[in-house]
């Protein structure tokens, strides 16, 4: 078997020689004591902190991307996480209040088996896998993880729904007490999230639980969360404590808050733009030039047949 | 030069890798922030005045408006070159397509003939009256610059919110002043009269 220890690359390591030298040549051209200064700041990225337990053992997987991977201090300090503040940088200063051991996520609703199940069971529930995927946030900016966990379709398996389930609704944790942004009203909390069953059972979405083979930092999500690459960032939910299956579509947080602008669906789809920006193109973290976007972020051959026959401009 | 340590802050940080994962969000959105403080302390001098009776106050409005310009014209920049690229098309697209773009650029193009004729020259060559008149472009931008970034921000308005009160406060002052000055004015008509 095959084991990766990718925090072992240092991130020079890890970009490409290219994009160093157009950093360079940028560099050269960059006339603007202020620009100069910014491209600076993509040249020193300091060596992370690390001090998450380690995952041992983890399998490869198949949908892996060998794209460059985004540092790991990018992927733990550039974090949307309302329920800890609404900048980028708030979620790594004041999500150390959180507290993910004891963790129990129950799931229940139109199942034959519901049941809670510990974080600690969690991880022993099937071989941990690395998986480096894409994530592309509906703001425009995208990012590559390697994520730690399995498909969420095992957690799925064991409940058993029932011929009625057709939806997957999870729940957030909401705390006020571990976590400060629960005090502004900005997103009807707890945060909520939702796929269609056929999504939720697809082999790419993935029950999360680590990244960069260590155990989730809680500004990510720990100690469990989803990972859906083909969707804008804010589907996958973050420290879920419930999995619910339901015969109706679940009303989710973003879509509570602007139903015109965030869609059930939100795959990621260059075509349809949000309504207030384009959604044509993106900035991959660390680069300068922005990159087209892809079809369902690059899974269109995985997932496109899901949505066949659909109106992907009407259900955005 | 107190007014050019937000650059020099950028710059510092750049220098030091402290502009976060993703630098030119952070240089683009701070030049949009500080154009939008350097307008509400353009803003502020003439009710401060009024207020202190400090005559000399008035001489630094004319830099706290450059100021202003200088980091709108910065903010500019960098989303021509860092973030577009000077892709042409595509700048053209979102200048048309997206509301708080388009409010963005008009208020940018209201402050150039602003600052164009910010010198002693121009006003002398427009006449005080027709200068001040175009001066008060300055209103329509202040507003401008707040409803662009009111309509940019996701979800989180607090900061637009907090910019829109400064800005209220700052034009309901002259206002006010204008309605008294009308009322007071009236008022005093009859006094005018022979006795």
């Amino acid at each position: 078997m095959l084991i990766r220890h990718p925090s072992d690359i240092a991130p020079s390591e890890i970009t490409p020689r290219e994009v160093y030298r157009h950093r360079r040549a940028f560099l050269r051209s960059a006339g603007l004591l202020a620009a100069a200064a910014g491209a600076g700041g993509l040249l020193t990225s300091t060596a992370p902190a690390r001090g998450a337990t380690r995952l041992a053992g983890l399998r490869q997987s198949p949908f892996s991307t060998d794209e460059a991977q985004t540092p790991y201090k990018d992927v733990t300090t550039y974090n949307n996480y309302y329920e800890f503040g609404t900048d980028k940088d708030e979620p790594a200063d004041n999500a150390h209040t959180l507290k993910t051991r004891p963790w129990t996520i129950a799931i229940e609703g139109e199942v034959r088996k519901a049941y809670s199940i510990g974080v600690e069971e969690l991880l022993k529930l099937a071989p941990l896998e690395e998986r480096i995927y894409r994530m592309r946030c509906v703001e425009g900016w995208s990012m590559v993880i390697p994520w730690v966990g399995y498909s969420l379709s095992e957690l799925i398996k064991r409940a058993e729904p029932t011929g009625n389930a057709r939806f997957v609704e999870f729940v957030t944790l909401a705390d006020p007490r571990q976590m400060p942004g629960l005090a502004y009203p900005v997103l009807k909390w707890p945060y909520v999230e939702g796929l269609r069953l056929d999504e939720a059972m697809h082999p790419l979405t993935l029950l999360c639980v680590g990244l960069y083979g260590e155990l989730l930092p809680n500004q990510n999500g720990a100690p469990v969360r989803v990972v859906i690459p083909w969707k804008y960032g804010f589907k996958s939910g973050k420290s879920i404590v419930k999995i619910r299956f339901t015969a109706t579509q679940p009303r989710t947080a973003w879509n509570i808050a602007q139903p015109r602008e965030y869609g059930f669906y939100s795959n990621v789809n260059p075509q349809v733009d949000h309504p207030r920006w384009s959604q044509a193109r993106e900035r991959r973290i660390g680069e300068f030039r922005k990159r087209p976007t892809l079809m369902f972020n690059g899974y269109a051959e995985q997932v496109a047949s899901l949505y066949a026959g659909m109106d992907l401009k009407k259900n955005f | 030069m107190a007014c050019l340590l937000p650059l020099v802050r950028l710059a510092w940080l750049g220098a030091q890798g402290g502009l976060g994962a993703n630098p030119i969000e952070y240089i683009t959105r701070s030049t949009g922030w500080w154009t939008l403080s350097f307008l509400m302390i353009t803003l502020s001098i003439t009710p401060l005045r009024r207020l202190t009776n400090l005559n000399w106050l008035l001489r630094l409005r004319r830099m706290f408006g450059l100021f202003a310009f200088f980091y709108a014209a910065l903010h500019f920049g960098i989303y021509l070159w860092l973030d577009q690229f000077f892709d042409w098309t595509e700048i053209v697209k979102d200048i048309a397509k997206r509301p708080f773009i388009t409010v963005g650029f008009a208020a940018f193009v209201l402050l150039l003939p602003l600052a164009a004729t910010s010198t002693n020259a121009m006003v002398r060559r427009l006449g005080a009256r027709r200068w001040q008149l175009l001066h008060r472009l300055i209103y329509v931008i202040a507003i401008l610059g707040v409803v662009h970034f009111w309509w940019l921000v996701k979800k989180d308005i607090t900061e637009p919110v907090l910019f829109a009160c400064v800005l209220a406060v700052l034009l309901g002052a002259r206002l006010a002043w204008r309605m008294r000055k009308a009322r007071t004015g009236g008022d005093t008509l009859p006094s005018a009269v022979p006795r």
